[in-house]
């Protein structure tokens, strides 16, 4: 599958990471919820630096939609509850604004 | 894939599927898509170029805060010299906040600059596509039948408008950033500079308090005792005796 890292680019990693990606995801999801800034953003660098060294890099030339998305690493608690809840930290595109 | 990751990707596709349905026919999609993609491209460079100009203009609310650190410094050995040990702390107190401050910033740009970096490296990535997206519509307009080349362009467009997506809000968020700073240090720098210092005989003022709470007393009280000893050196002592 293809996995985006907000910011840095696309990776095609092994179908059988996405396990424990969940996991890692599952983590964030409860560290926003308890309030722990500290260990969403360390969880979403464990993330990005998992599909970053197992995965593939895309070349700048291939355009795919990705099938996740990691947010970036510098995330504040405020952010990842508007992405978890509301319309999502993710700009409106630009034709459809 | 739900959490955040899958919030993320949800977002994104349920935004570009509004675009992508507004599709009719195929080959104006395509050059209607590609000539978006240009456009917004200029907008990419326009963001990068403006995040730019903010961060200069903080370095330069930088060095101007480091000028009054060094004019405040000055102020409290002239007010110890004449004998003013009152307006010397409150000169040390301000410079000590002010300290404080400049290093968050410091931080905050060199943080600044990480980000402006990656937002170049996402404009190359986004112009390969737009690119590489121009010769892909020639081949779909030549070779595929409306139904494929509806499949083919959605991929596309999916593909690419994911990236402005990214890059869009990089800019944003860097934009931001560079904001809150500005107005931090703006509100600081004011602070600082206004007040009583600017008459050396005059009396405190309600700065006062809000400076003390910022909690600077012992680097104070340290800062002021070596600029003591450094004046009391080579000058007459006593109007310095007698302090904590």
């Amino acid at each position: 599958m293809i996995v985006r890292v907000m910011g840095e680019g696309q990776w095609r990693i092994d179908d059988g990471l996405q396990a424990r990606l969940n996991e890692l995801d599952d983590v964030i999801g409860s560290a926003v919820e308890a309030g722990d800034e500290e260990r969403v953003r360390a969880t979403l660098r464990e993330l990005a630096q998992l599909v970053k060294s197992e995965g593939e890099k895309l070349p700048d030339d291939e355009l795919h939609p990705s099938e996740a998305i990691v947010p970036p690493d510098d995330l504040s608690l405020e952010e990842a509850r508007e992405l978890l809840s509301g319309e999502g930290l993710i700009p409106d595109l630009p034709a459809a604004s | 894939m739900p959490g955040l990751m899958g919030r993320a990707s949800t977002i994104v596709k349920a935004k570009l599927s509004k675009l992508l349905d507004r599709a009719e026919d195929p080959s104006e999609t395509l050059d209607f898509s590609y000539e978006e993609q240009l456009r917004q491209l200029q907008n990419v460079k326009r963001g990068i170029a403006d995040v730019t100009t903010a961060k200069k203009r903080l370095e330069m609310q930088y060095t101007s805060m480091q000028q009054q650190a060094e004019k405040l410094d000055g102020q409290a050995r002239q007010a110890l010299q004449q004998g003013r040990e009152d307006l010397a702390r409150e000169a040390l107190t301000r410079k000590a906040a002010l300290e404080a401050q400049l290093e968050s910033i410091m931080e905050q740009g060199r943080q600044l600059e990480a980000q402006q970096q990656k937002l170049v490296a996402g404009e190359k990535t986004l112009r390969a596509k737009v690119e590489s997206f121009r010769s892909q519509k020639e081949v779909i307009k030549a070779q595929y039948s409306a139904a494929e080349a509806q499949v083919r362009i959605g991929e596309a467009a999916t593909g690419i408008g994911e990236e402005m997506a990214d890059v869009g809000l990089a800019i944003q968020r860097a934009k931001d950033k560079t904001e809150q700073m500005q107005a931090r240090a703006g509100a600081i720098e004011e602070l600082t500079a206004s007040g009583a210092l600017e008459d050396i005989t005059g009396g405190g003022d309600d700065i006062d308090r809000e400076l003390a709470q910022l909690g600077q007393g012992a680097q104070v009280d340290d800062e002021l005792a070596k600029m003591k000893a450094e004046l009391g050196a080579g000058a007459d002592k006593k109007q310095l005796e007698g302090s904590e």
